[in-house]
């Protein structure tokens, strides 16, 4: 029987995925996390499907992190704080080397460790286990502010989802980082614009959401989060403000289940799992743009 | 206790420059010194518990120990998720104390009534949670916790307690229980500053020509449970004693172990009775008022030892 990674690899010439590029990359978390969703009958394929690109330009271009060598000391640390969209985070590890992709298919197994939130007990290069949402900006505050004790040269970056911005501890970790001023701190919202129920619109307004990280002391900035060189740019700017004594987000627009048309803007596919003609019509929607 | 804590923990910073402090706001004046003497690696939160824990968690993680100071409620209830999930999951390195423990803040009202912290933090796995009776105490088990890893969870009253144990407490290890008076008629199980009242009913009953043992758990996770079978085969009745809900709590432990272990002694449970205190007062009069003060658990221990005798 052919295998998980034969699969997923085989429209690749020789097999073999570029995963240098971060539009190959971001393909191979949607194909993935969409066949490790249906394998598991899991949820949350939308927040996998929106937060591809980020995910994707993280690991291809901005972290400095070696598979060889997880726990390098001056490794950057990435946090997933919306730990439900934790498939993106496992493929884009799988097929960097960080453990083989085979093991994608144990998502939600008996007895796996690919927990559906992610987990770093047992994972090769995750950082933190989250799933609580309001937890992970405070722990990079943490993270950013032991490497500024130790004059370190690593940077921390915190990836949320809109709807966390509803817990409060999501802003009193916001006030902290920039009183501390810490500037090498950069978060990025997966704004999607949907939660669980309903829009943000409609739930726990966040608008002028970029108003408010600034009001809140942080350098904010807006970018089209499906567009890999846009938010390549923008992370190179957040870079560039190591310096300004501020922190800074990038506010990614994404669509939530972004490259399978009857999943986007659909609230629906927050929790329901791609099954029976639904899995196979996202698989040819999303084999049909393979890069 | 909370001078001897910041007593040790300046000795301790003094020694190791991977110890940092961050409080909740909270410590003027005590914190001073410390603010003075390691301004690098102390950190304010602000009232912020939540932010705070998930902090001390990522500082831990660029291997420190973190001391996380707070009063009351505030470092533990507040962010549970934040020690249940960023801490304890995480084996990190992350010190929680509490200053207030029991009915320290007692005029100041029921949120500041801590009484439920020592059944909630023993249900977290991989937090050692810590409960000192004394100075003495504090200054031995505030050693030990600064040389394991991992979360811990230190429960301590106020900052001028009396001395229990007549002189400092050597060579202390987890978890050992201490032994402070010796009895054969039946056994008082203390665990933090209730201490004192503990004593006090022991001599109440000496008058009465009992003979009570007072032992102190400065450690309530992991239990001495060599201590706890010891003394369910030695005597018939045990009394614990906390400062706390008896839901959950030490005397939950103690009978944890009297069940599954024990040779039929009874347990008798002196604490809170899953309850809360809805008066004010000052420490002593919120015990007394809520049946856990010298006379009420000598009264308790009499009662029990009278109808044990009645069964012959």
């Amino acid at each position: 029987m052919e295998s998980y990674e034969a699969r997923v690899h085989s429209g690749f010439p020789e097999g073999k995925p570029d995963v240098s590029d971060p539009r190959v990359l971001a393909w191979l978390i949607r194909r993935n996390g969409l066949e490790m969703t249906h394998l598991s009958r899991g949820s949350h394929i939308g927040s996998v499907l929106s937060v591809a690109e980020i995910i994707a330009v993280l690991y291809t271009s901005v972290l400095n992190v070696d598979p060889k060598d997880p726990k390098k000391p001056d490794r950057d640390r990435l946090i997933l704080s919306k730990g439900h969209a934790g498939s993106a985070v496992y493929s884009a590890l799988a097929e960097t080397g960080f453990f083989p992709v085979e093991q994608l298919k144990t998502h939600y197994a008996n007895g796996s460790v690919l927990s559906g939130h992610v987990s770093h007990k047992g994972v090769p290069g995750v950082e933190v286990s989250t799933g609580a949402l309001g937890h992970g900006l405070g722990i990079g505050v943490g993270m950013a502010l032991g490497a500024r004790m130790d004059r370190a040269p690593w940077r921390t970056f915190v990836v949320l989802g809109d709807g966390e911005c509803d817990e409060g501890s999501v802003w009193e970790s916001a006030l902290q980082a920039a009183q501390y001023g810490l500037d090498r701190l950069v978060a990025v919202v997966d704004y999607n614009h949907m939660q669980s129920l309903t829009t943000v619109e409609k739930t726990l307004k966040l608008e002028p959401f970029e108003q408010k990280w600034r009001d809140f002391g942080w350098n904010a900035e807006s970018v089209d989060g499906h567009d890999t060189e846009a938010l390549k740019a923008a992370f190179d700017r957040a870079k560039g403000n190591a310096g300004s004594g501020k922190p800074s987000v990038i506010l990614a627009h994404t669509v939530k289940g972004r490259g399978v048309s009857f999943m986007e803007n659909n609230i629906l596919w927050h929790y329901r799992t791609p099954q029976g003609e639904e899995y196979e019509a996202a698989l040819a929607e999303l084999e049909a743009q393979r890069p | 206790m909370r001078d001897a804590f910041v007593r040790v923990l300046t000795e301790e910073m003094e020694r190791n420059d991977r110890i940092v402090l961050i409080t909740g706001d909270l410590g003027f004046g005590v914190l001073r010194p410390l603010w003075e003497r390691f301004p690098d690696r102390m950190v304010n939160a602000g009232i912020a518990e939540q932010g705070m824990v998930s902090m001390a968690a990522g500082l831990a993680a660029t291997g420190r120990t973190v001391i996380v100071y707070s009063i009351g409620n505030f470092p533990t209830l507040r962010p549970l998720e934040q020690i249940r999930n960023d801490c304890a999951y995480h084996r990190a390195d992350v010190k929680i104390v509490c200053v207030g423990g029991g009915f320290v803040y007692g005029s100041l009202g029921m949120s500041h009534h801590a009484t439920e912290d020592m059944s909630v933090m023993r249900a977290i796995p991989d937090v050692c949670c810590f409960t000192p009776g004394d100075p003495a105490e504090t200054e031995a088990v505030t050693r030990a916790m600064l040389r394991i890893p991992g979360t811990c969870y230190l429960r301590l009253g106020r900052g001028n307690e009396p001395k229990v144990h007549p002189a400092p407490v050597e060579g202390w290890t987890i978890p050992k229980a201490l032994t402070l008076r010796e009895g054969s008629d039946i056994a008082l199980l203390s665990a933090g500053g209730i201490l004192t009242q503990a004593m006090d009913a022991a001599e109440r009953l000496a008058e009465k020509g009992i003979s009570a043992k007072v032992v102190s758990f400065p450690c309530l996770k992991p239990l001495d449970k060599e201590t706890v079978n010891g003394l369910l085969a030695s005597f018939r009745v045990l009394v614990t004693v906390e400062e706390n809900t008896v839901a959950g709590g030490f005397g939950s432990a103690v009978c944890e172990i009297a069940a599954e272990e024990g040779n039929g002694c009874r347990v008798r449970r002196i604490g809170l009775q899953d309850c809360f205190a809805t008066v004010v007062g000052d420490q002593q009069y919120l015990r007394q008022t809520y049946g856990m003060d010298g006379a009420a658990i000598a009264a308790k221990a009499e009662e029990l030892l009278d109808g044990k005798r009645q069964d012959g």
